[in-house]
């Protein structure tokens, strides 16, 4: 643990994007402080003005602040986000450690039931569920959780596949170890920062599958402000007032870059032997773990 | 080989039992009844002991195994119901809107091909020189951005300000543009990456050195040699990848209003016409389903060194 902080402090991608990462986060947790304008109050007199001194990126149809709006937005973007990865990694690390290290007819059932979820097209299952759940942030995250579980699955399933031979595991159980002890304290050690890695970086997907969601109007509802329903509101005016579209946007953006280029140089700090591999070998894992 | 390819296309039947009877429950999950959604939609109230009535006919009250049964033998038979709104057989409103949405697709992979090949080679070519540089750049954003962002973006700069395209709509060639450029350049992103990855792994490799000491030029070697055997993996991943291309072509279509069947599906959402729904999810399920039983399958025709491999390649 020591040497991870060490060389995260060493390295300068890291801090850079953990402090950008950090404060983007601090943002809407301090909303009501940063935000000048309340996200809900409407001023008619002045709707749908451009970027100007009392209101930096405008205001919508019926004079709401865009930029209070974006900042309030995060509470809500950030904290779906922030259950569906919790719960899919809880879910997807505890079922992938079960398959993994106890093996047989639990690894089968495992296994298939993952076959069978990761065959489901995903965005085309959450349109399904939430169309019939009624919109809402619950049931976004619901929906969002019963596809997002499988990859988590997956990589703990062959990381602890990996770790569970190895001669250390071996002695801790023979010292006397239970088994819920060996995998606690011996392999979840070994496999998390791996994990963390693509914790991280899935951050800015699943922004961008919720972003989507919101689009289509199955998100959130108004007037809660959210950052992909911001768009779904704005292109109606793509006419007349294109700072509707352009602001939530370059958000969004902003938050999937940060979060990857985060997980990318946690991957370089917590994979020693990502490492030492060749760059060119880095590149070539890099877009084979992509998912899409 | 033989044992991987029956019991890979045998795993078709559970998936096709567990997505069908998914699509089943969205109708049997739904809050209201299809009874009182069709009384609410004739804008009269619903006599309760008529709705009774009407569901003891239509089965709603057997128990749900039956009634999946009796669901699951109509649309083995193509009766997938009848669309609340359109009046229409769920059927006819699908293979009116197919078209479209296959237009859609065929044209963002052509352009993706026309684009992505050429470019990725481009990068593997001029390694870590600022034509690289400069197209990985582009690509990450291409990835970071939300396609339906890049769409009205597109949308803005050709549609409003310039004037060139009609911003939305459905039908001729002037309206598939943006939309197919739009999905084009997410893909496209993503398959520069990787033409360049899948091109640098195969530039590693020891004939690459032999041909050059036999005295044929490294121009030669690549075209030959080096970009048939990188795009055998290539074209491989791009079937996986019309699975995330319809699910995104069902947002883009819904900001272009392209008439496709994601559109239409979108559509149903907000009026509850849950027939056709149903419909859209099991058109896409049995896509998505047929094309990666294709790609797993053609990866153990097409590249020898998988069938080694065994199970789950």
């Amino acid at each position: 643990m020591k040497i991870y902080v060490k060389k995260a402090l060493r390295s300068p991608g890291f801090l850079i994007w953990g402090i950008l990462a950090v404060i983007l986060i601090l943002i809407p947790v301090f909303a009501p402080y940063i935000a000048p304008h309340d996200p809900i109050a409407t001023d008619y007199a002045s709707s749908m003005v451009s970027g100007n001194a009392t209101y930096p990126f405008g205001t919508d149809q019926i004079g709401r602040c865009i930029l209070s709006r974006l900042i309030w937005g995060g509470r809500t973007s950030l904290l779906i986000i922030f259950w569906v990865i919790a719960i899919i990694a809880i879910l997807g690390i505890l079922l992938g450690v079960l398959s993994g290290y106890l093996g047989g007819w639990v690894d089968m059932l495992i296994t298939r039931l993952t076959d069978i979820v990761m065959a489901i097209p995903s965005t085309v299952f959450v349109i399904a569920l939430v169309s019939v759940l009624g919109p809402g942030l619950h049931h976004t995250v619901l929906a969002m959780s019963l596809v997002g579980w499988t990859e988590y699955c997956r990589v703990t399933r062959a990381l602890v596949l990996s770790v569970k031979e190895n001669q250390y595991v071996q002695e801790a159980r023979m010292g006397g170890l239970k088994e819920h002890q060996v995998i606690l304290r011996v392999i979840l050690p070994n496999i998390v920062p791996y994990l963390l890695v693509n914790l991280t970086q899935d951050i800015g997907a699943q922004l961008l599958t919720l972003s989507g969601l919101s689009l289509l109007g199955l998100s959130s509802q108004p007037p809660t402000p959210e950052w992909g329903f911001m768009l779904s509101e704005g292109r109606k005016f793509i006419q007349s007032a294109p700072w509707l579209i352009i602001y939530p946007g370059m958000v969004i953006v902003l938050h999937v870059v940060v979060f990857n280029l985060l997980g990318d140089s946690l991957r370089d700090i917590l994979d020693p032997r990502y490492q030492k591999r060749s760059a060119r070998r880095k590149e070539l894992e890099k877009w084979q773990q992509e998912k899409v | 080989m033989k044992k991987y390819i029956i019991g890979r296309i045998l795993f078709v039947i559970p998936i096709m039992l567990v997505l069908s009877f998914f699509t089943f429950s969205l109708s049997y999950l739904s809050p209201s009844d299809p009874v009182t959604l069709k009384y609410e939609r004739m804008g009269a109230v619903p006599d309760k002991e008529q709705v009774e009535k009407l569901k003891e006919e239509m089965g709603l009250n057997d128990p749900l195994l039956v009634q999946y049964g009796s669901w699951l033998g109509r649309v083995l038979h193509g009766d997938l119901g009848e669309s609340y709104y359109y009046g229409t057989t769920v059927w006819q409103q699908i293979t009116k809107r197919v078209p479209n949405t296959l237009i859609l697709t065929a044209a963002t992979l052509l352009l993706t091909i026309l684009l992505a090949v050429p470019l990725g080679v481009l990068c593997a070519v001029c390694q870590n020189r600022w034509v690289d540089y400069l197209l990985r750049f582009i690509s990450f954003f291409g990835v970071s951005m939300p396609s339906f962002w890049v769409g009205m973006l597109l949308m803005y700069a050709f549609g409003v300000k310039l004037k060139l395209l009609p911003i939305m709509g459905s039908g001729d060639l002037k309206h598939l543009i943006l939309p197919a450029v739009t999905l084009a350049f997410w893909m496209t992103s993503i398959y520069v990456r990787r033409v360049r990855g899948s091109m640098l792994e195969e530039m590693n490799q020891d004939y690459l050195t032999g041909g050059l000491a036999l005295g044929y030029t490294k121009a030669h070697i690549i075209w030959t040699q080096v970009l048939p055997n990188s795009l055998l993996s290539v074209i491989t991943m791009f079937g996986m990848s019309i699975g995330s291309l319809l699910g995104g072509a069902t947002i883009v279509e819904t900001i272009f209003e392209w008439q496709g069947v994601g559109k239409m599906a979108v559509e149903a959402i907000s009026i509850k016409d849950f027939p056709i729904i149903q419909g859209y999810v099991l058109w896409m399920a049995i896509i998505y389903v047929t094309i990666n039983l294709l790609v797993d399958l053609s990866y153990q025709i097409l590249d020898p060194r998988i069938r080694l491999g065994g199970k789950n390649a």
